[in-house]
Formats: C-alpha cells, sequence, structure tokens
C-alpha cells in the first residue's frame, strides 16, 4: 500500500499481485492536520474493502509525506536549541549576506529557523583538514548542559566548524548530553548532512533536530495505529532522494522526508518510462498551486545534493532554506491551476505565484473567488467541461470565469475574454516551459530529443502546449495520474545515498584514502538498505563531485567499479573532462582538478517493469461529441472532438484538436497532434505525422 | 493570426528573452573561474536590437552593469562598424570608460545573424581574476599601471580566434589559464543565447528583432514614465563625505524630478582621486541610475527604454566622472556609496520612501598567505606546510533602516553579492577565520533600527603570515541616521596586540597575530525612544542591543531588561 499526505489530500493506493497488473485500488481522502494517521486508516479500510481484503492481507506500507515540509514551512517544530562553534552563532541567520531580490527596498529576509537566544556557543575548533586547533573542554559542555535543562530544549542541533571533517567534538558534546539530558533529541552535523560549507550543514541539522520530535511521534502513533487495526505489514519511509528506508531510520532523519511526496511523483514517472523503454524523459507534475519538472535519464530521476524548502517571496530562489542531504532534482514553479493571473505596470499578464486555494478557488467555482485563475482561463478556452468537472461533483460557472478574466485582465490590454484566456495560458505555459528549458541547459541536456510524462491535476490540460513550445515531440499521460505519486512510491527501491566532503586535488591524488572513503561510504549506504531487507541484492553507485581549482561549482562525475576498485588520478580526470566537456561545450586545459564531495548510492534493483503488449491494428477512436476549443499554437478557436477516456482501447487513435475527458482532469490534445491509446492505458500524444 | 493574438505572442516573446539573458548568465556563472563572478555574481548579460538597444537583462549581482551594459553595444558598433561584422565573429574590450568600468572586467559582444542578416546582439561582462598590472588594488597612480587594456576589437573574425590577442593576454596577466578560460566561458554563454534566440525566431517565424523591439521599448518607456510622472516634481542636493584612499572624498547629488525624467547630477562632489578609487562615468550611471529605480520604478525590468528616462550627470574630472587615463581599479568602493548619496537628496522630495544610509561599500578583503620567513616552520600541518595562496573573501556590513522596516543585518547594498561559507575559504589557503557573527549595538538606534554589521577574527594560519589588503571605508566616516535616528557603528579595524590598521591599503601580519574587525552597521530611521518596546525586548533577547542601549537608547525599565534575562534562561522567543 502507498501512502501520500498531501497539503489537501492523503493518496491511498493499494496493489495486490504482481506490481502494476493485478489490482490496484485507491482513494483520496482528506488530509487530517491534526492527526494524519487517521486519513490514513480511513483511506486503508477503503481500498480494503474495495480489494476485498482485511489490513492484515497487506505485507507492506511505503509511506511518503509533506508533513516534515509543512513543519518547516509553518514554524511548527519543537523547541529547540543549536550548539555550535564559538564566534559562529549567526552561521544560519547572515546566510549569505546577499538579497535575493536586488530592487526591492522593503525586502524582508526570512527568520532563521531559531532566533539567536536558542543558540548556543562552546570555545572549540577544528581545522579544514579536520585537525583539532583549539581543544573542547568537558566541563564547559556539562556547564552549558545545565543551562540547556533549566531551559527545557526537547531536541538539540550541534554543528560545529569543519564538523564534517572531523566530529570528534560533535561526538564528545552528543555524549555529554546525552548522558546529562535525558530523554533530549540529538541531531550532528557530522551525522545528518556531512558536507562542507556550514549555512546549508548546519541549516540541514537544525531542520532535521527542529522537526524530529514531531515526525518520531507521529511515525510511532502511525505504527501503533496500524498494528490496533490489524495492519502488521512493515512500515517504510519514502526519502526525498527517490528511495526507501525503515521507520526507525526515518524517525532520526526526519529531514530526509522533506519533499518526499514529489520523489514519489518522479519515481512513478521513471518506472513508466521504463516500462514503455524511454531513456530520456522530462516529467510534468502540475497541481492546484505548483507545479514540478524533473529530468529523467535511463529510468532514474536526476539527483542533486541541495535543495530549498519554504521560499518566502514569490517562489523567488534564495528566499527560502538550504537543505543539503541527497534529494531527485526538481524545479518548482509557483504556478497551478488555482494561480491567480494579473496586469503588472508593463501591461504584462502574470500569473503566481498567489493561489486561490479551495476556498474561494478559482472565479468559475462560484464560492465567491472574483480574481482570475488559471482554471478559469482553461474554461473559457472550452479545455473543461463546466458539467463535467471532478466527475461532475460541481458545476463551473462560465460567466463568472469570463467576468473575472474581463475585469482584471481584458480590459486594461484591451482584449475580450477569450484572448485574456489565451494570454492567461500562454503566460502559464511559457513559464513552465523556460523553467524546463533552464533546467535542461543546467544539466547540459537538450529537450528535442526528449518525451514528456505529465501527471497531477492540471497537468494533461497544459502538456500539449508546453510540448509544443519545447519542441517536444511525444507526450505520455499515464492513467492514475491523480494519485501518482503514491503509485509511485510502491515502485521504488530500498535505497540510501551517504555524502561526505573530503577535499582533494588530482595533482595530489592519494587512492588508498579514495578507496576507504568509499569503502566507509559504501558500508554506511548499505546498513539503512540492509535494516530494511536483510537479503536483497544490493547496487552501488559511486560519485565525486568535481571542479577545476578555481571555480565554485561541483558537478556530479559518476564512477564506474574499476575508478572504485582501483582509483588513478587519470582516469579520474577523464572522467571528469568527459563530464566536463558534455555539460559546458569543451573542457579547459593545464587546469587542475579537485575533488570535493564524494558519495555512494546504494540501493535494492529497481523492480522489472512489465513490458507492454504489442499494439494491434490502429483503430479511430470514437467521438461522444464536439466543442469549440481554443488551440493556443493555432492562435484562434476550432471545433474540437470530445472522447471518454474509459472508451478508449488499445490501439485506437484520435487527432487533434480534441478533448480526452475523465473523472480526475482532462486531456488536451492540440491540432498539431495526435493521440493513441496505448496498451497500459497510457495515452501518448504525438506531433501529426510521427506516430506513437 | 488577429491583432490580440500577436499582442499576446508578443508578451510571450518578451517573456523568453528574459528567459535567454537568465540562460546565459547561468551558463556563465556555472563556468568561470573569477571567484567574483561564481559566488558573488559580479557580472552582466544581456541581448539587444541590431540598433544596439538593449533589450533584456539578466538581474544578476552587481547593478554596477546596469547601464554600462546598455552603453557598451553602441560603443561595440561604432568601433566596429556594420560592414565590418560578419557571422561568426566575437568582439572584445576592457576599456572602462566603454566597458564596465575597470580593467578587471572583460566585455564580450557577439552579433547575431539569422538568415545571413544581423538582427541583434548579445554581450555579457565579467570580472576575471586578473589583468596583470599592479593588481586589483587602489595603489596604482593611473589606468597605465593598473593592467593590460584592450581596447574594442575583434576576439574572433568569422569564428577565427584571434591568436595574436590571446598571446597577449596570457603574456600580461598572472593567471593566463584562468583569464583565457573565462574569456572562452563569456564568448560560450553568448552563444548559448544566440541558440535560444534563433530557436525563438523560428518558432514565432521571426525575420527580425524590430516588431518585438518596439513592444518592448514603448511599453517600458510608458510604464516608467507612468511612474516618474505620478510623483510630485521637485529639486534637493545631498551630501555625503566618506574615508576615501588618505584624505575625505566629499560626494554631492543634486536630483530633480521633472516632466517624463528624472535628473541626477554630481556636480559639487571631490575631485579626481590620487589613487584608484575613481569612478568612470558609465559606473555612476549604474549605481545613480539603480537607485532611483529601487525608489521608484523597481518591477520595470532594465532596458534602452526602461532606463532612459534617468538622466544621470556629473562634471568631467569630478571623481565620480573620472577621465582617462585616471586609476580606477577600485571604483566599487566610491560606486556603492551613490545609492546613500542620491537617498541623501531623494528623501527630501520623497518623504517616507528611502532608507537611512548603510555600510555602502562592501567589506572585502584579500590575504596574501605565505610561509612565515622570521623562523623556520615548525609544527604545521601535513597539509598545510608551506603553502602560498591568494584569499580573497567578501563580507557586508549592515544595511540602513527603511521607513518602516529595520535594516538588514550584515546585507550587501547596493552590491547584491553573496559571502563565502568560512569552511570554503579555509579550503582557499591557509588561513583560520576565528569568528565571523553579528556586532551587538552597531545598528543605529532608531524608531526602526539600522542593520547589524559584523565582526571578523582572521589570522594567517600556524606557520603562515600574510599581506592584509583592506578595501573598508566608514571608519571615520559611519552610516548617518535619517529622521532623528542614531548612526551606524563604524568600521574598526586592528591587530589582537591593539595595533590599529588602515581602512584601505596593503598591511604586513606577522605570523601569530589575528586582525579583527567590526564592519559598519547601518544609520537608524525615525526616533529610538517611537520604537516599540517589544522590539526592543526581542533585539535584546537575541543580543542585538546589549543591556546599556536598551537602557540608554531605548528607555526600556530596569525590570524589563530582567524579564528579557529570565526569558533568555528559559530559552523561550520573545
Amino acid at each position: 500500500m502507498g501512502v501520500d499526505i498531501g497539503g489537501t489530500f492523503t493518496d491511498i493506493v493499494l496493489e495486490t499481485g504482481r506490481a502494476g497488473t493485478a489490482g490496484q485500488f485507491s482513494t483520496k481522502v482528506l488530509t487530517s492536520y491534526g492527526a494524519p494517521e487517521d486519513a490514513i486508516l480511513a483511506g486503508m479500510m477503503q481500498v480494503c474493502e474495495a480489494a476485498g481484503c482485511a489490513p492484515d492481507a497487506i505485507d507492506q506500507v511505503i509511506h511518503g509525506t509533506t508533513l516534515a515540509t509543512n513543519a518547516l514551512i509553518e514554524r511548527r517544530g519543537a523547541k529547540t536549541a543549536l550548539i555550535t562553534t564559538q564566534g559562529f552563532r549567526d552561521v544560519i541567520e547572515m546566510r549569505t549576506e546577499s538579497r535575493f531580490e536586488q530592487y526591492d527596498l522593503n525586502l524582508v529576509l526570512p527568520e532563521p529557523l531559531l532566533p539567536r537566544q536558542q543558540r548556543y556557543t562552546l570555545a572549540e575548533r577544528v581545522d579544514a583538514h579536520g585537525q583539532v586547533l583549539l581543544p573542547l573542554d568537558p566541563a564547559e559542555v556539562e556547564a552549558l548542559a545545565d543551562r540547556l535543562i533549566k531551559a527545557g530544549y526537547e531536541s538539540i542541533a550541534i554543528g560545529l566548524i569543519h564538523g564534517y571533517a572531523n566530529p570528534v567534538h560533535e561526538r564528545m558534546i552528543a555524549d555529554i548530553l546525552a548522558q546529562k539530558m535525558h530523554g533530549v533529541m540529538l541531531s550532528l552535523s557530522s551525522e545528518v548532512s556531512p558536507q562542507m560549507r556550514e549555512y546549508e550543514r548546519f541549516n540541514t541539522t537544525v531542520a532535521n533536530a527542529y522537526i524530529k520530535p514531531q515526525m518520531k511521534s507521529y511515525l510511532g502513533r502511525l505504527k501503533d495505529r496500524f498494528a490496533e487495526n490489524g495492519m502488521t505489514g512493515t512500515i517504510f519511509l519514502m526519502h526525498s532522494g527517490g528511495g526507501i528506508i525503515s521507520l526507525e531510520d526515518a524517525a532520526d532523519f526526519p529531514v530526509r522526508l522533506v519533499e518526499s511526496g514529489p520523489a514519489g511523483g518522479a519515481i512513478f514517472a521513471a518506472d513508466i518510462a521504463s516500462r514503455h523503454g524511454l531513456d530520456k524523459v522530462l516529467s510534468f507534475d502540475m497541481g492546484g498551486t505548483t507545479a514540478k519538472i524533473c529530468l529523467i535519464r535511463d529510468g532514474q530521476p536526476k539527483t542533486a545534493r541541495v535543495f530549498e524548502v519554504a521560499r518566502s517571496y514569490r517562489f523567488k530562489k534564495g528566499s527560502g532554506m538550504p537543505i543539503s542531504i541527497p534529494v531527485i532534482d526538481m524545479v518548482e514553479i509557483g504556478a497551478g491551476g488555482g494561480s491567480l493571473a494579473y496586469v503588472d505596470a508593463m501591461n504584462q499578464i502574470r500569473v503566481g505565484p498567489e493561489s486561490a486555494g479551495s476556498a474561494p478557488g478559482p472565479a468559475c467555482y462560484g464560492r465567491g473567488g472574483v480574481r482570475p485563475a488559471v482554471t478559469d482561463a482553461d474554461l473559457v478556452m472550452g479545455k473543461l467541461d463546466p458539467d463535467n468537472f471532478a466527475g461532475g461533483s460541481f458545476a463551473l460557472q462560465t460567466q463568472t470565469a469570463s467576468d473575472a478574466l474581463n475585469t482584471h485582465i481584458g480590459g486594461p490590454l484591451n482584449i475580450d475574454a477569450q484572448m485574456a484566456a489565451f494570454g492567461v495560458a500562454e503566460m502559464v505555459d511559457e513559464n513552465m516551459a523556460n523553467a524546463a528549458r533552464v533546467h535542461a541547459v543546467e544539466n547540459g541536456e537538450d529537450l528535442a530529443d526528449y518525451t514528456m510524462i505529465a501527471f497531477g491535476g492540471a497537468a494533461p490540460l497544459h502538456a500539449g502546449r508546453i510540448c509544443e513550445k519545447l519542441g517536444v515531440e511525444r507526450l505520455i499521460i499515464p492513467p492514475s495520474a491523480g494519485v501518482g505519486s503514491a503509485v509511485g512510491f510502491l515502485r521504488a527501491p530500498f535505497g540510501f545515498e551517504a555524502t561526505r566532503s573530503v577535499y582533494m586535488r588530482l595533482s595530489d591524488f592519494d587512492g588508498e584514502s579514495v578507496k576507504s572513503l568509499f569503502a566507509a561510504l559504501e558500508e554506511e549506504a548499505r546498513a539503512f538498505v540492509r535494516s530494511c531487507d536483510a537479503h536483497a541484492d544490493i547496487i552501488s553507485h559511486c560519485r565525486a563531485y568535481m571542479r577545476y581549482v578555481g571555480q565554485g561549482w561541483e558537478i556530479p562525475v559518476p564512477l564506474s567499479p574499476a575508478q572504485i576498485s582501483e582509483p588513478r588520478a587519470d582516469a579520474y580526470k577523464a572522467a571528469f573532462e568527459a563530464q566536463y566537456a558534455n555539460l559546458f561545450g569543451r573542457p579547459v586545459d593545464g587546469m587542475d582538478v579537485e575533488i570535493t564531495i564524494w558519495s555512494v548510492n546504494a540501493q535494492t534493483p529497481k523492480m522489472a517493469s512489465d513490458t507492454l503488449d504489442a499494439l494491434g491494428d490502429q483503430t479511430q477512436a470514437k467521438a461522444s461529441g464536439e466543442r469549440a476549443l481554443f488551440d493556443a499554437g493555432l492562435g484562434t478557436a476550432a471545433q474540437a472532438k470530445i472522447y471518454p477516456r474509459a472508451d478508449l482501447t488499445a490501439g485506437q487513435v484520435l487527432d487533434g484538436p480534441a478533448i480526452i475527458v475523465e473523472d480526475e482532469t482532462t486531456i488536451i490534445v492540440p491540432a498539431s497532434r495526435s493521440a493513441i491509446c496505448l496498451a497500459d492505458g497510457c495515452i501518448a500524444v504525438t506531433r501529426k505525422g510521427e506516430g506513437a | 493570426m488577429n491583432k490580440a493574438a500577436s499582442s499576446v505572442q508578443h508578451q510571450v516573446m518578451w517573456n523568453r528573452l528574459i528567459s535567454i539573458v537568465e540562460e546565459q548568465a547561468q551558463a556563465l556563472i556555472r563556468t568561470a573561474f573569477s571567484t567574483s563572478v561564481r559566488e558573488a555574481g559580479d557580472l552582466s548579460a544581456g541581448v539587444y536590437d541590431r540598433a544596439g538597444n538593449m533589450l533584456a537583462q539578466a538581474v544578476t549581482g552587481t547593478p554596477g552593469h546596469v547601464n554600462a551594459m546598455a552603453a557598451a553595444v553602441a560603443h561595440f558598433i561604432r568601433r566596429i562598424g556594420y560592414d565590418n561584422m560578419h557571422e561568426g565573429d566575437v568582439y572584445i574590450t576592457n576599456d572602462p570608460w566603454e566597458g564596465t568600468g575597470h580593467l578587471h572586467d572583460i566585455t564580450i559582444v557577439s552579433p547575431s545573424f539569422h538568415g545571413g542578416a544581423l538582427i541583434g546582439f548579445f554581450a555579457c561582462t565579467a570580472h576575471v581574476v586578473d589583468i596583470g598590472g599592479i593588481g586589483f588594488t587602489a595603489d596604482a597612480n593611473s589606468v597605465y599601471e593598473e593592467g593590460l587594456y584592450i581596447p574594442i576589437m575583434k576576439f574572433a573574425d568569422k569564428g577565427a580566434v584571434n591568436q595574436m590577442l590571446v598571446a597577449m593576454v596570457r603574456a600580461n596577466v598572472r593567471e593566463p589559464d584562468q583569464v583565457v578560460g573565462d574569456i572562452y566561458a563569456l564568448a560560450t554563454c553568448n552563444e548559448i543565447g544566440h541558440k535560444r534566440l534563433i530557436e525563438m525566431m523560428h518558432e514565432f517565424a521571426l525575420a527580425d528583432l524590430e516588431d518585438i523591439s518596439a513592444f518592448i521599448l514603448s511599453n517600458s518607456r510608458s510604464a516608467t514614465l507612468v511612474k516618474i510622472n505620478a510623483l510630485k516634481p521637485g529639486k534637493a542636493s545631498g551630501e555625503m563625505v566618506i574615508d576615501g584612499y588618505d584624505r575625505p572624498i566629499t560626494l554631492r547629488a543634486t536630483v530633480a524630478i521633472e516632466k517624463d525624467q528624472i535628473l541626477c547630477d554630481f556636480a559639487g562632489s571631490s575631485p579626481v582621486d590620487a589613487k584608484g578609487i575613481n569612478v568612470p562615468m558609465v559606473y555612476t550611471e549604474a549605481y545613480a541610475c539603480y537607485a532611483l529605480k529601487c525608489a521608484i520604478a523597481p518591477d520595470i525590468p532594465n532596458n534602452a527604454a526602461s532606463l532612459a528616462p534617468f538622466v544621470i550627470t556629473a562634471p568631467i574630472g569630478c571623481i565620480v566622472n573620472a577621465p582617462h587615463p585616471a586609476p580606477v581599479a577600485l571604483r566599487h568602493v566610491i560606486g556603492h556609496m551613490l545609492p546613500d548619496t542620491v537617498y541623501g537628496a531623494l528623501d527630501q522630495i520623497l518623504p517616507d520612501t528611502v532608507p537611512a544610509e548603510g555600510a555602502g561599500t562592501l567589506c572585502n578583503f584579500q590575504l596574501s598567505l605565505r610561509p612565515r620567513q622570521d623562523k623556520a616552520l615548525t609544527n604545521h600541518g601535513p597539509n598545510n606546510s608551506g603553502q602560498r595562496a591568494e584569499v580573497l573573501t567578501f563580507n557586508s556590513g549592515g544595511a540602513g533602516a527603511r521607513p518602516t522596516l529595520d535594516g538588514m543585518n550584515a546585507t550587501a547594498f547596493p552590491s547584491g553579492v553573496m559571502t563565502m561559507p568560512v569552511e570554503a575559504t579555509e579550503h582557499a589557503g591557509p588561513v583560520i577565520i576565528w569568528r565571523k557573527e553579528l556586532r551587538m549595538d552597531s545598528g543605529g538606534a532608531g524608531k526602526y533600527r539600522g542593520g547589524l554589521g559584523q565582526y571578523m577574527d582572521v589570522a594567517p594560519a600556524q606557520g603562515h603570515e600574510c599581506d592584509f589588503s583592506a578595501m573598508f571605508d566608514r571608519v571615520d566616516h559611519p552610516a548617518r541616521g535619517r529622521h532623528n535616528g542614531g548612526n551606524g557603528a563604524p568600521t574598526t579595524i586592528a591587530l589582537d596586540d591593539g595595533t590599529k590598521l588602515k581602512g584601505k591599503g596593503k598591511q604586513p601580519v606577522g605570523a601569530e597575530h589575528i586582525v579583527r574587525l567590526g564592519f559598519p552597521g547601518g544609520g537608524g530611521y525615525g526616533n529610538p525612544k517611537q520604537r516599540d518596546s517589544q522590539l526592543v525586548k526581542r533585539d535584546l533577547a537575541r543580543g542585538y542591543i546589549s543591556e546599556q542601549a536598551a537602557r540608554d537608547d531605548y528607555g526600556l525599565s530596569d525590570a524589563d531588561i530582567a524579564a528579557v534575562a529570565d526569558m533568555i534562561a528559559r530559552g523561550e522567543a520573545v
């Protein structure tokens, strides 16, 4: 059973029999914030009933959640202190000493997770090479412990300068505190995020400490409630890197759960990519308030080692806080179906990140919303059927949507509601396309030979147009797109990535140290996997983050088994330069190369994806009706045929402009494209004349 | 396609151009060698129409390139000539007066051809690690001493790189691989922009940029004029005195808000200085214009038309319009002070808009580290033996308080650069940073408090000594508060034995010494006695202010002070 707690809904997917085939039963339950386990239990009962089985038939629960992210965004954490090196009390407050918005004189910087009086210091110092410059005095730690006890902290983060290089002082502090402060929860920077760069490491450690008591208690309760209700299978947690860890490890390192829901979405797309034999995929997940884009190569989502949560200023880069843990690399754009549109001082249409949410919602919901949202534009363009939205659960009001568009967009720009709707949709799609383009460039990829896999409620409405803009020839919209993340959890391998900062120049390469470093990392990563499965095969992928001496950006360089067992400087240099040339065009002659971060990702083999049955003869799909649809590529309205998705069978084809309707969403096939229903129920949308 | 639909398309294309230049800038950040580019964002990138009008510019770490970039391409067109431009060409300069203000900035311009016709240009600028001459310091007496001077010329002609120029650059700079690497990175980032532009031309079936250029420029111009014409016309002057190199410098700005334009003139400022802190006019325009745009039209993107209504002037021969061959290497030291100068005038015309004075100039320093010369090395670490290294760091003091907000602590303004992680700096050379934290009581008192400066303690690692190259201001002239707000704390600089050091210039630091630095705070805004007492308590709890300041500056009672101490002991937020 896959369980994804999202901001609005908790998605539950139960699979019986062989993965991806036999039975799949899913439900959406409103997230119960006070006790999130309630919604899970309710959902479990629903899917069990649908599947005709009892909870005790469930072998495994794989769980991802936005609870950790929300606790950070909403600042609802435990009473937490930070202990750090004397002279560095303000690292998490001073950030990068820069402004993320250059032109705003009234900029407000985000507050650190802990105010200054909750940050304590000790006289001690380790240097960049891990040597102790100033020894730590245990008596000083004891004295500090007394103050911390008096203040009544529940959780304590320990982050010392160069703690990643030598954790001796961090461990001394932890030992003393553990003895003196019974029950206090500790998070060490050398364990949570052993990477160079103190701001990112300290912030990650503080975040871990801040959410640890709450997450630990939640996970404990969840386990108990499952047991009370007869579910005795093993519970695992999805982490942000796209792998699965044990409930106990998750409780110790809850910061690893941040963004685990979206990670599940990327795994979902990766599984479909493998099933369809696609080696280059752009996953596009668009919901009510945000959209996420991820590159998937050879069935593996791209990963990164740092990301930003809780952006406080219009989703602007730099306005959140950095979390340095291995993570699936996603671009998040502050625009979804509920995002509001307006006209700015330049007479340019702008969309998001402000969202209408579910109350009042877009104007067309008729719940008092007067400002136009993306959904209003979709409705006015004919993409949505007002009488058949969300399975017909409530009718959309086209007139209200038109009025909102007229008042806020059409009026100022002197265009009609239809053109205003076109403008709003174009700006959203353009923003998505731009984000995808920039992300691809940053990863040295050209999107022209990529396939897009789109899921999430709003994605199928927009994906076709975005593909036109990106020159992406092929788009796949899978079934169960509405609960994609939870399905993805069921496809994820057991896996954990261990990283460490150790600084080494290739001119000063020490093969023996490299060997023992990789061995240590491998042992650490494998231990996490072993705690989930004692017997499965484990595959390790090793990487070094390298750059030319003098540069500031490392690039990840995958290393072969031979480069791990017999590390040689020339082989590392060749691997780096090949990767560098791929990203930036050409290597640079005559420069020394340095390695800053080392990583080992250990995981069980990915579950074999089912192969697809061959498609029989193609036949024309039968339309159930037609309506006017504004086609953005043509820049004008056209009659579009309507096809219920439930009626489509494998091998049926149809030409755009067309509308494929289902309960959870609507697929728009632009005039430039045609669509085919594949053997597994996926809809492939391709450029006309290209075939499936 | 009808007219309305094509107007939507114009909007899409404008957005696309902005995305293209951001992509161009990102490519440069990721491949550049120069610390100031990759860590601090000291670069810019832009796209231009055929006539040389800037259509879009990436928002990067430095406002210093705002107008300089806008003007640069016109110089290239004039000097190279349309007849002499071909596909595959790349042009180069580091002319401080036709580029971006000092020899360390290399500007690369690449013409864009589509269907055989010239349709526009891409330009980008980056600060390179070295340009030869005396090095990155204020100590030169003329630009001739400051390094290699590359007039506008072709770096590549129809795709063939000018190897003679490459050889000249290599022979004249201290880090030839990195500098030449950066020049190639600049050329590559223009290529990336060009490629994306051509894709856009195909997608929208455009033959040239003329229509979209007209759309962008007319919308930008009218939006800017709406903002300007909504202001009350008026004229005022402001003056600020700062430390300078070895004598105080007066900066004076007169701002006039008129119909359809804002004039800003620097008459009355000090004459050209003997040392390299002089500012070419392009750089003065950039920072003055940046200051005005922040206050008046912050949300309008930079392009030729949105910048045009801001008219910046200064008499030739004053420090902010220094003619060739004045030394200009550290023009940023004065340039960063121009927004505060402009705001001194603007505050009299537009009340409740601009902040109090802040730290202004970044608090940067460079260490030239070497093994100690006075005695043989003993007891140094195995990885640390006898290293020589140049270590440059960027740091910020406090920003000025705003009309309704405190100043930002240890945050750069007007520069937008980032600091480097201490751990990364200590990997770059044998240096130990013992302290880098907020400086209590350094923010000027006020109803809204000035931003705090910071303390830094810096020392050569064991067995090493160094030269400490200081680039500080506000030692003798702290940031002034506004409307009864107090001044920020001044810069302090001394050795651990109490020996005072100078705010500017290279000074030796012996082994086993620590340089103790206090970076300045921002000025306060409004009367401190009117400050919300909850905020005073919060500041006291956080240690932003001392008990004494809480009592003397803000009038907090002894009972309240004791209550705050209790809350701290209980680990409570205030």
